[in-house]
């Protein structure tokens, strides 16, 4: 079938299998591999990214599901100049990500939670992250860097 | 949280400081390529046809109806493609001379033995094509009985590989004077023995593993990406394995989503992508699916474990006698045997105990092998010790804070030989413990603790204490050879300076996650005076670093960023010369500083090391007999272990009519000597807490009677999200190595290593006064429930 999605900013269209995910949708039709994919069960969030500024796992959604709308991926999120998303920064000043596989997942996560919590706690950071999985930091510094991030100034609601 | 005493040390330039990591930018934009985002085209995509039976005799695999399935090119069984072996898959551990090892083959030929096992591959033009072809692949099973429950397989009543003389692979004791610990237990004033299981864990590092063979255009040659901790070792067992020769295979690993040791390996998988792009001459690559990962890829800890101590009156510990059930699983995977074998020396911990005694069986069964995972056999060790160490205090009623201080290995014995005949670098084990029980302010909890309980509240407070010796940077290869392992534990590095001052270092361990890049650059910045960002990290392409041992065992540093420091003052040494002669002085009459050579008590008198690099590259005017170029290398054999220490505490909340687990507070206070980045080693122990953590409270890989795998998704395997988790209160000490120039000791694993006993103390603590004593891990609102149900309230309330 025929899907016409607009991914950080860019519509194309494109032919696809009816039971193509839109995480392989992003990754092999839009060469987008920023978004990973790291279990089978909707479970980890690896694969999180925006759907008309609302977070969802992209392995749960079909591409067909997502024609017509607007995707932010990871790519999408540092400015064309390269200058990352204050997300994206106050993750790297904080230390909020290690291998970095769950990272592009956390990061929108995080995106949609400010969104909804522009002023959370410690303990909405830590409830609204739930669905994401991080093997590596045990969320210290991710927690830190959503409460940095929350507090920079320098989100646009 | 941070650590005081470095910021001294950071004066003289970038070590010492929480410098922010070079390697964000790319994984934070989604420019980081991980093997799956590796595009090559034209490549097969491979699926793996595996026994949904513990144990099977396979009578027949028919892949006809898969061959003719959309898509498909191949479809191959264990017999197919049986020529394809120069060896079986390799163990390199054989601990002990008569250890048992069942051929392990890629695919198996006439016997599945664990639920995951392969059985067929099938070949396709995608993923999807490939899986749905996967499952047309016919089987015909036999089912057999499988050996499942460890202690079941112990006793032979049914063997997980048929014809097998036994399920026992090994049994390995260290034993330098059992009568003294006959002795030390017939004395002693007070003896506890304990029963402990340590159940299976999925390793579960976020990115599954993923493999791609391409080979290359001139043939006979290939490049192998996978999602390995192992480029170099990989390499060559790959290499005896499928019978190509070491040096036509070239392994990277590009980005590795994290490891634990699961990636310390050598899989079916790889050796299946590489032998089929040999023989069909085109690239294959394969993706490991969530389901797939937790039965295929290895399990870690599963052990039974026996600990009694012996101890006087004043509760100082004369003897630790400990007894191992382990579980190998079905086959030997590449250290299987070994992983009890690094615990074997630690399981009288941070104490001065003279007598000492260690027997450990592994044993086969009909589950996923077992092997290396984060601290592999010290916390297996730690949680022994301290969780006896509590059984013992209770006995004695003391508290649990006393009786560690009143046994700890003083700071003035060091370096001390243990009983176990390891020499221990440095330590002040004490320190740490003073430092933890301030920062959690532990009489304060012990007061509320006591208010709570005359209370009769219903959410009752614990208190765990974990005090941990671990020995790391594996490792001496003269050590490792007396146990048997087949490589050794040196590390290679190579500092070179490029025409325009900017600098290469190429180093064998392999980062998957530990900001090498970051910490290496840092290391060479401050010998050769040049900012860390003009250091290029090369690593994990054996293209490109053809020598090295990678990165487990919290190595990297240790052994690791030794050779990188020894390399670069190999090449600082050479640039003194070269700028002796430009300078006309005396090379010793030079001093480097910011990156210049100076001529001391003339500092006008200079040359910097970046124009000291085109020099040598130019070679225009060089000293007689110098060789063009500044280069040096370097490969460090250690001369003996690391032994991080410190002490955790965990703080607990434990609702007696629920079961519920709240952690509410953490502590953690490590030593890892010298600190390169503190912002990174901050990471590495929050990370290692969570893991911990979540073996005392979570995730447990769960079997049924007949062996199938019950926790295959992250719906049934429990892996903690930022909700199940507190933030950590992290303090330091800093002792440094006197084994290494660096000063440092590793970092990767101690969080683990501490955590899981601290919190299962913790709640054991919290519920002593009602008469609890143990609780099995994970410790499940379930298991505190019934226990709180079961228990009888101690006279007195004692602790």
């Amino acid at each position: 079938m025929r899907v016409t999605v607009t991914v950080n900013g860019t519509t194309e269209t494109h032919d696809v299998e009816t039971r193509m995910l839109l995480v392989h949708y992003l990754r092999e039709i839009r060469g987008l591999t920023g978004t990973n994919i790291g279990c089978d069960t909707t479970s980890c969030g690896a694969c999180t990214v925006l759907l008309d500024g609302e977070s969802v796992k992209s392995c749960t959604l079909l591409a067909a599901q997502a024609d017509g709308e607007e995707i932010t991926t990871i790519e999408g999120m540092a400015a064309p100049d390269g200058t990352l998303h204050p997300i994206q920064e106050a993750f790297h000043r904080h230390h909020g990500l290690q291998c970095g596989f769950c990272t592009p997942g956390m990061v929108m996560a995080v995106a949609s939670l400010l969104k909804e919590h522009p002023d959370p706690t410690e303990v909405e950071v830590r409830e609204g992250l739930e669905g994401n999985l991080c093997r590596c930091t045990g969320y210290h510094n991710i927690v830190q860097a959503v409460l940095a991030a929350a507090h920079s100034g320098e989100l646009v609601p | 949280m941070s650590a005081p005493v470095l910021e001294d040390h950071a004066a003289a330039g970038v070590v010492g400081t929480r410098m922010l990591r070079r390697e964000d930018a790319a994984l934070l934009s989604g420019e980081a390529r991980f093997v799956h985002d590796v595009v090559v085209p034209g490549a097969l995509h491979m699926a793996v046809v595996r026994s949904p039976y513990a144990h099977a005799r396979i009578r027949s695999v028919d892949v006809s109806a898969a061959l003719g399935m959309p898509g498909v090119v191949a479809a191959m069984t264990g017999a197919d493609l049986a020529a394809e072996w120069a060896s079986p898959m390799p163990c390199a551990w054989p601990v002990t001379a008569d250890m048992q090892s069942p051929p392990h083959l890629p695919v198996a030929l006439d016997e599945a033995c664990y639920v995951g096992d392969a059985v067929a591959v099938v070949l396709a033009g995608s993923q999807a094509e490939a899986q749905d072809a996967a499952a047309a692949v016919v089987v015909d099973y036999e089912e057999l009985p499988a050996a499942v429950d460890l202690e079941d397989a112990a006793r032979d009543g049914v063997l997980a590989h048929l014809g097998a003389p036994s399920n026992r692979a090994y049994t390995w004791e260290l034993a330098p004077d059992p009568e003294a610990v006959r002795r030390a237990f017939d004395d002693a004033a007070v003896t506890v023995k304990e029963r402990y299981r340590q159940q299976r864990l999925i390793p579960a590092a976020m990115e599954p593993r993923g493999v791609c063979v391409v080979p290359q255009p001139f043939g006979g040659e290939y490049v192998v990406y996978s999602s390995t901790q192992i480029p170099h070792i990989l390499r060559t067992m790959l290499g005896l394995t499928a019978g190509v020769p070491e040096e036509r295979i070239r392994v990277i690993a590009p980005s590795v989503g994290g490891g634990f040791g699961s990636k310390l390996d050598v899989y079916a998988e790889e050796l299946l992508c590489l032998a089929l792009a040999r023989r069909l001459r085109r690239p294959v690559r394969w993706s490991e699916e969530r389901s797939e990962a937790a039965q295929a890829t290895i399990h870690g800890r599963g052990q039974v474990q026996e600990i009694e101590l012996a101890a006087d009156a004043d509760g100082r510990v004369q003897a630790v006698r400990v007894h191992l059930l382990a579980d190998m699983g079905a086959y030997l995977q590449l250290v299987t045997p070994g992983v009890p074998i690094l615990g074997a020396f630690l399981y009288h911990g941070t104490y001065d105990v003279p007598a000492y005694s260690f027997t450990c069986t592994g044993v086969f069964t009909n589950k996923t092998p077992t092997d290396a995972y984060r601290g592999a056999g010290r916390p297996e060790a730690t949680y022994a010790i301290e969780r006896a160490m509590d059984a013992l205090a209770r006995k004695l009623g003391m508290d649990p804070a006393e009786l560690r201080r009143r046994n700890y290995i003083g700071a003035d014995k060091f370096p001390y030989s243990s009983v176990a005949g390891l020499v221990f670098d440095s330590g002040e084990y004490e320190a740490a413990l003073d430092e933890a029980l301030g920062l959690v302010g532990y009489e304060a909890l012990r007061q509320e603790q006591a208010r709570r309980r005359s209370d009769g509240a219903t959410k009752l407070l614990g208190v765990g204490l974990s005090s941990y010796v671990e020995m790391c940077g594996l490792a001496p290869s003269r050590v490792l050879a007396s146990l048997h392992y087949v490589a050794g534990g040196w590390e290679t590095a190579t500092v070179r300076m490029l025409p325009t001052g900017k600098v290469q270092v190429v180093t064998g361990a392999t980062p998957h996650g530990q900001g090498h890049v970051t910490s290496w650059s840092m290391i060479v910045a401050d010998k050769l005076g040049v900012p860390p960002d003009d250091v290029e990290v090369l690593h994990s392409d054996t293209g490109v670093s053809p020598l090295g041992l990678d990165t487990y065992g919290s190595r990297s540093l240790s052994v690791g960023g030794t050779a990188i420091a020894l390399a670069a003052d190999r090449l600082v040494d050479k640039a003194r010369l070269l700028a002796a002669y430009r300078l006309e002085a005396a090379p010793e009459d030079l001093e480097l500083s910011d990156g210049q050579f100076a001529v001391r008590g003339s500092p006008s008198t200079s040359i910097g090391i970046g124009a000291l690099a085109f020099e040598a590259f130019t070679a225009h005017d060089l000293p007689e007999g110098m060789e063009p170029n500044l280069e040096a290398s370097a490969t460090y054999d250690p001369t003996n272990f690391t032994f991080p220490f410190g002490t955790h505490i965990a703080v607990v909340e434990v609702d007696t009519e629920t079961g519920r687990v709240d952690l509410v507070r953490y502590v953690g206070v490590d030593d890892c000597g010298n600190q390169i980045n503190p912002l990174i080693v901050d990471g590495q122990v929050h990370g290692g807490i969570a893991q911990g953590v979540a073996q005392a409270l979570y995730e447990e890989a769960s079997y049924d009677e007949r062996g199938n795998l019950l926790t295959t998704t992250f719906a049934d395997y429990l892996v903690p999200a930022a909700s199940e988790l507190p933030s950590f209160t992290l303090g330091r000490t800093v002792t440094p190595s006197p084994s290494n120039p660096l000063g440092v000791k590793g970092v990767g694993e101690a969080g683990t290593i501490a955590s899981t006993p601290a919190v299962v103390n913790a709640v054991v603590d919290a519920l002593s006064h009602l008469g609890v004593e143990d609780l099995e891990m994970p410790v499940t609102p379930e298991r505190v429930w019934r226990s709180v149900g079961a228990a009888a309230p101690v006279p007195g309330g004692a602790r």
